[in-house]
C-alpha cells in the first residue's frame, strides 16, 4: 500500500537523473535546497508534495494476515503454548521430576559449568606437597579488589625457598575473578580452576577461602609438575574435578 | 430478628474471610505459576522453624505471602509533603471497600436450612430458611456496577493527590480506562439480563440449573458466548491487569497512580487487585457458569438430561454448592493468571480504540442480536 503511495510521490528540485533512486525513499528539499526566495510557508507545502507525511516504507514491513489481526485466535494460541508448558511442568512435578530449568544453588551444584569457567583459586603444590607460593605479595599487589591477604612464615632450613605462607586468604565476597594473581604470580604457584567454592553463608566474613582449601588440587597429572605431589604431608580433602575433557584442570599460565 | 441477625453475621463473616484468604492465596497462586510456565520454581524459601527443633516448614513457598504481609505491616509508611493530605489517606481504602461490598450481592450457595443441618439449632431458627448471600438485593447486578464504579474514584483520588507527574498521569489513565471498559462491562451484561427477564443474580442462578434443549446447562455461557468474551475481557480491564495494565504501566509510570505510596497503602491496592480478582471470577461463574450449582443441579438435586432426577439431602447440597462455587472461582482465578502471564502490554492508544472501536460496537451488535431473538421467541408480540 505504501509503495504505491511512494510512486504517486514525484519529487521536486531533483536532478532528473537521481529521480529513480528518489522514487523509494523521496528526499525532502531541506532548507538549503530551496531557493532563498521561497517562503517559509511555501517550503512547508513543498516538503508535504515531497512526500514529508508518508511513513517511510521498510523493506521488512510487518504484515500481519486477516487471521493473525482478528486477535482472537492468536491470543488462544498464546495461551496453549504457555498452559502447555504449566502443564508440562506440573506434570513432572507431580511424577516427582524436576520441571524447572533452574538449579538450587546450595543444595544442587550444576553439573555444566563452562569449560573456561574460572570460579575457584587453587594453590599449587611442589612434590613434597608443601605450597609451592613463596609469599612475595605479588599477586596480593596487583589485586584490583584488594582482597588477598598473606601471612609470610620464613624457615632458615630451606635457603631455596626460605619464605612460605603461613596463612593465605581471599575474601570471596569481594574478589571480581580478573584473575590477575595468576598472571602476576612469579612461580605459578596460584591458579584458578573451573569449579565453584561451596561458601555459601549469611555472614560475609565466612566467605574468605582458607589456605587449607586451596591446597586441595590434586589433579592425576599436569604439564608443569610432577603431579600428584609425593610424600610430603598428605593433601586434604577430595580432588576438585578430575574430569580433563571439561579443561578444567590444566591452565598452566 | 435474632436468627436472622446471627445467620447474617455469619455469612459477613465468611464472604470476608473468604475473600481476604483468596487474596492472600492468589499472590502464592500468580508467583508459582508464573514460575512453572516459564521454567521456573518460584518463591520457596521463606520457612516458619518450629521452636526449639531444626524443623523448617517450607510448604512450597506458601509463606512469602506472610512475610511480604509483614514486611509492609512494619515498613516506613512514608507521606509525600502533598496539599492534600485527606485524599491521600482516604483513597487506598476507597479502592478496597467498594472491592469487598460487590461480594455482598453474589450468592455463593442456595437456600439454606440451619436448622436442618445442625439439628441442636432447630428450636433456634424455628425451620426458617436463608438464601447463602449476604445481601438478598433484587437489584443484584446494579448494585454490582454501582460499587464496582466507586474503584474509580479511589484510583483517581490517589494519583490526584500524590503530587507527582507520575501518578497523576497513571489516575487519568485508570480513569477512562475504567469508564470505557466498565460500558463495555455494563452492556455485555445486558444481554444476558434480556435472557434471563431479571437483574436478581440468585434469579439468574436459578434459571441456569435447567436445560437447553434438553441437554446443554442452560448456562450463561451457552446464552451469550461472546458477552462471556467480552465480559472476562472488559473486567481484566477493569482490573488493571496486564495486558490492559497501562495506569500502572511501571516502564512508563513506575507505579503509576500508586507511585507515593509505601507500606501497608500500597499493598492495599495490590490486596484490592488480587480481592478483584477473585470478584471478577465470581462475577463471571455467577452470570455465566451456572454459579454454584453443578450442571443439571438446583437446589434439590440433579436433574438429568433424560429426566432422571437424583434426590440429595440438604446437607449434602449445601456442602457441594459450596465447594463448587470455591473451584469454579479458583479456576476462574487461575485463567485470569494464566492470561496476565501470557500476553504482552497494550499500547494506550491501542487499549482505549480497543475498547471504543471494536469491543462496544460487537456488544452493540450482539446486544441487538439478543434483543431481536428474545422478542421473537416472546411471541413477536
Amino acid at each position: 500500500m505504501n509503495t504505491e503511495l511512494h510512486t504517486s510521490v514525484t519529487p521536486i528540485h531533483t536532478a532528473p537523473g537521481i529521480a529513480t533512486a528518489a522514487r523509494v525513499t523521496p528526499t525532502l528539499p531541506s532548507p538549503s535546497d530551496a531557493p532563498t526566495s521561497v517562503p517559509r510557508q511555501e517550503l512547508h507545502q513543498l516538503r508535504y508534495n515531497a512526500g514529508a507525511h508518508v511513513r517511510k516504507a521498510y523493506w521488512n514491513e510487518p504484515t500481519m494476515t486477516l487471521w493473525e489481526r482478528s486477535y482472537l485466535p492468536e491470543i488462544l494460541r498464546g495461551l496453549t503454548i504457555t498452559t502447555g508448558i504449566f502443564l508440562r511442568n506440573m506434570f513432572k512435578w507431580v511424577t516427582g521430576r524436576k520441571g524447572a530449568l533452574t538449579t538450587y544453588y546450595p543444595e544442587e551444584k550444576r553439573a555444566d559449568y563452562a569449560p573456561r569457567n574460572r570460579g575457584k583459586h587453587i594453590l599449587t603444590q611442589r612434590p613434597d606437597g608443601s605450597p609451592q607460593c613463596i609469599a612475595c605479595n605479588m599477586c596480593a599487589t596487583v589485586c584490583p579488589a584488594k582482597v588477598i591477604e598473606i601471612e609470610v612464615g620464613f624457615d632458615v632450613n630451606d635457603p631455596a625457598h626460605p619464605k612460605s605462607p603461613v596463612r593465605f586468604e581471599i575474601d570471596y565476597s569481594r574478589c571480581v575473578f580478573c584473575g590477575l594473581c595468576i598472571e602476576a604470580c612469579p612461580e605459578d604457584a596460584i591458579r584458578m580452576v573451573q569449579d565453584v567454592p561451596e561458601l555459601v553463608s549469611n555472614d560475609r566474613f565466612n566467605m574468605w577461602l582458607t589456605m587449607e582449601e586451596m591446597l586441595t588440587w590434586n589433579p592425576q597429572s599436569d604439564v608443569l609438575k610432577p603431579y600428584p605431589p609425593k610424600g610430603g604431608k598428605p593433601i586434604v580433602g577430595a580432588p576438585v574435578n578430575r574430569d580433563e575433557s571439561r579443561g578444567g584442570v590444566s591452565s598452566t599460565h | 430478628m435474632l436468627p436472622d441477625l446471627s445467620i447474617t453475621l455469619v455469612f459477613i463473616a465468611g464472604s470476608i474471610g473468604l475473600l481476604m484468604g483468596f487474596g492472600g492465596l492468589l499472590t502464592w497462586v500468580e508467583r508459582k505459576q508464573a514460575a512453572v510456565m516459564s521454567d521456573r520454581i518460584g518463591a520457596n524459601r521463606a520457612y516458619i522453624r518450629i521452636p526449639f527443633t531444626n524443623m523448617k516448614l517450607v510448604w512450597l513457598g506458601l509463606f512469602h505471602g506472610m512475610a511480604d504481609g509483614l514486611k509492609m505491616l512494619l515498613k516506613e509508611d512514608f507521606k509525600p509533603r502533598t496539599y492534600d493530605q485527606l485524599a491521600y489517606t482516604l483513597a487506598p481504602y476507597v479502592v478496597f471497600a467498594p472491592v469487598l461490598l460487590v461480594f455482598a450481592v453474589i450468592p455463593f450457595g442456595g437456600m439454606i436450612d440451619p436448622g436442618k443441618i445442625l439439628p441442636s439449632l432447630a428450636g433456634f431458627f424455628e425451620g426458617r430458611t436463608y438464601p447463602m448471600q449476604v445481601a438478598n438485593l433484587s437489584a443484584g447486578i446494579l448494585v454490582v456496577f454501582a460499587f464496582s464504579g466507586l474503584t474509580i474514584l479511589g484510583t483517581m483520588l490517589a494519583g490526584w493527590s500524590s503530587d507527582n507527574k507520575f501518578s497523576l498521569l497513571g489516575g487519568l489513565r485508570a480513569g477512562s480506562q475504567m469508564i470505557s471498559y466498565e460500558l463495555v462491562m455494563g452492556l455485555t451484561v445486558m444481554g444476558l439480563i434480556l435472557v434471563f427477564g431479571t437483574v436478581d443474580l440468585r434469579d439468574m442462578v436459578n434459571q441456569q440449573s435447567g436445560m437447553i434443549g434438553g441437554f446443554l446447562p442452560a448456562w450463561g455461557l451457552f446464552y451469550q458466548p461472546l458477552a462471556a468474551i467480552l465480559f472476562l475481557t472488559a473486567a481484566i480491564a477493569e482490573n488493571k491487569r496486564i495486558p490492559f495494565d497501562l495506569p500502572e504501566a511501571e516502564s512508563e509510570l513506575v507505579a503509576g497512580y500508586y507511585t507515593e505510596y509505601s507500606a501497608m497503602k500500597m499493598g492495599l491496592f495490590m490486596f484490592a487487585e488480587f480481592i478483584e480478582i477473585a470478584i471478577v471470577a465470581a462475577l463471571f461463574a455467577t452470570l455465566f457458569l451456572g454459579g454454584y450449582n453443578l450442571p443439571y443441579m438446583n437446589d434439590a438435586g440433579f436433574t438429568l438430561p433424560g429426566g432422571n432426577t437424583i434426590a440429595i439431602s440438604h446437607g449434602f447440597v449445601v456442602l457441594l454448592q459450596l465447594f463448587t462455587f470455591l473451584a469454579k472461582i479458583f479456576l476462574l482465578c487461575v485463567f485470569q493468571i494464566q492470561i496476565r502471564w501470557s500476553l504482552p502490554r497494550f499500547r494506550y492508544d491501542q487499549m482505549l480504540s480497543f475498547a471504543w472501536k471494536l469491543l462496544l460496537p460487537i456488544t452493540l451488535v450482539n446486544l441487538a442480536i439478543t434483543a431481536v431473538i428474545v422478542w421473537i421467541k416472546d411471541g413477536a408480540r
